[in-house]
């Protein structure tokens, strides 16, 4: 039977030196994305496991609120947090190797939707700043088209109908979690948000509003073992 | 001639927003009834420092601002406001709240910490856990449960008088469930990360080696009398 397993880093663990370092990389992508997959797995595959058995972990993100009682919480938390990271992880890219700033019709959206680009930062700052306790800040695009930036509470995301109050396909996104931080920044969540950007794969955002678009979700590796 | 004016003037601004002005309550950080250092090696020096000094600190800071904003939302007759402001209010009072109880619920070794209780609170537990140990085992199931930030809290149901374990999430205070608070067990990632990295259930483990039974009897036969 197949299960999900960990996706591989597209880079080293120490390649977004000095913005995020190489110990929280270690411990956030083998310690706690690891756990995600293996309770996701655990959850879905046991006896409760139903429908969600075969499903995709997209649509495991749409479904998260019909899911057994018994399986609830476990596919919200886990099956959120696989997704999360696993997008999380193509979002950044050692400095220097994509672009370093947004291109194309995405610096036109946000320029339309935010003002500019900067105005668009300091928004998403603010949503990742702010979100009390854990979560992660997003940039999003609803059903109509039209890009907003949110922020949600623990592993859940604008996927999740019925559970997150947001909706949307996601974009961009950034764990708040203290476990993406704490070892370098303490409790100094805004120089690590700061210090984030300067390692986004705005190629990879691009790509991700592009397929939005055409109301498809980001692509990233979902390996099964 | 014109600095002076102005001296004057902020003296009798200040003067007459103490005379007219309904004072709002300006909360401190207490201290910490130990170094930062005796919890070792359970609770490293760093994330006591860091745990007070700066997450608890911003809380009553925030506190504070949360009740001028209050205050002046009220003066205005802004009811609108006054509740938009609870959320702040209950992030930052909470915090408050909790991390007061949590500072007298630990203790060093050699001043109480992990010292088992005995008295009527012991026989309470016994009661309604069974034994000591058992409460420790359901505490730290709860303790280590909590998806995200949050407590795992032992209380008292002040209308039945039994004792009662609870999860909280965030910094909502444990009055938001009805119990009085008897002893929390943070587990936040900043309680432990700088240490124990993801284990939170190793953190747990070792938390109750500094526990101070003494304190948390006390907060039983004052909530029982």
């Amino acid at each position: 039977m197949s299960k999900f397993a960990l996706p591989a880093l597209p880079y080293d663990y120490s390649a977004l030196e000095p913005h995020i370092d190489t110990m929280t990389m270690n411990v956030h992508h083998k310690g706690h994305h690891q756990t995600y997959v293996n309770n996701l797995n655990g959850a879905i595959q046991g006896e409760h496991g139903g429908q969600f058995k075969g499903l995709s972990i997209e649509n495991i993100q749409r479904n998260a609120a019909k899911a057994p009682d018994a399986i609830k919480a476990a596919v919200r938390n886990n099956g959120g947090g696989h997704y999360n990271h696993s997008l999380f992880w193509t979002l950044m890219a050692p400095t220097g190797s994509a672009n370093s700033a947004p291109h194309g019709e995405l610096k036109q959206a946000l320029e339309a939707e935010f003002g500019s680009v900067d105005e668009f930062k300091n928004k998403f700052n603010a949503a990742a700043a702010g979100r009390f306790g854990s979560g992660w800040a997003w940039l999003c695009m609803d059903r109509s088209g039209k890009m907003f930036i949110c922020s949600t509470p623990n592993q859940d995301n604008p996927l999740m109908e019925g559970i997150s109050e947001h909706n949307g396909i996601p974009i961009l996104g950034l764990d708040v979690w203290e476990h993406a931080y704490y070892l370098k920044y303490q409790n100094r969540r805004p120089e690590y948000i700061a210090a984030w950007w300067n390692v986004v794969n705005w190629d990879k955002v691009v790509e991700n509003y592009s397929r939005a678009k055409q109301q498809n979700t980001p692509v990233f590796d979902v390996p099964l073992a | 001639m014109r600095s002076q004016l102005l001296q004057l003037s902020k003296v009798f601004q200040t003067f007459t927003e103490k005379q007219f002005s309904s004072s709002v309550s300006k909360f401190q950080l207490p201290d910490l009834p130990y170094d930062y250092g005796e919890l070792e090696p359970y609770i490293s020096a760093e994330i006591m420092r860091l745990h007070h000094q700066k997450h608890h600190q911003t809380y009553v800071n925030n506190l504070n601002v949360a009740l001028e904003k209050i205050h002046k939302a009220e003066e205005a007759g802004n009811v609108g406001d006054m509740i938009a402001l609870q959320k702040m209010l209950k992030f930052n009072g909470g915090g408050h709240v909790n991390h007061s109880i949590l500072w007298h619920n630990l203790a060093p070794v050699n001043k109480g910490g992990g010292t088992r209780p005995d008295g009527a609170f012991l026989k309470a537990v016994e009661k309604e856990f069974g034994s000591l140990d058992a409460l420790i085992s359901s505490l730290s199931a709860t303790a280590i449960g909590v998806e995200g930030s949050g407590w795992g809290w032992l209380g008292l149901d002040p209308n039945t008088k039994k004792l009662k374990l609870e999860q909280c999430q965030n910094q909502d205070p444990l009055s938001t469930k009805n119990l009085i608070p008897l002893l929390g067990v943070d587990v936040w990632e900043h309680s432990y990360y700088l240490q124990y990295k993801n284990d939170r259930a190793s953190y747990v483990k070792n938390v109750w080696n500094v526990v101070n039974w003494k304190d948390v009897a006390n907060r039983y036969e004052k909530a029982v009398a």
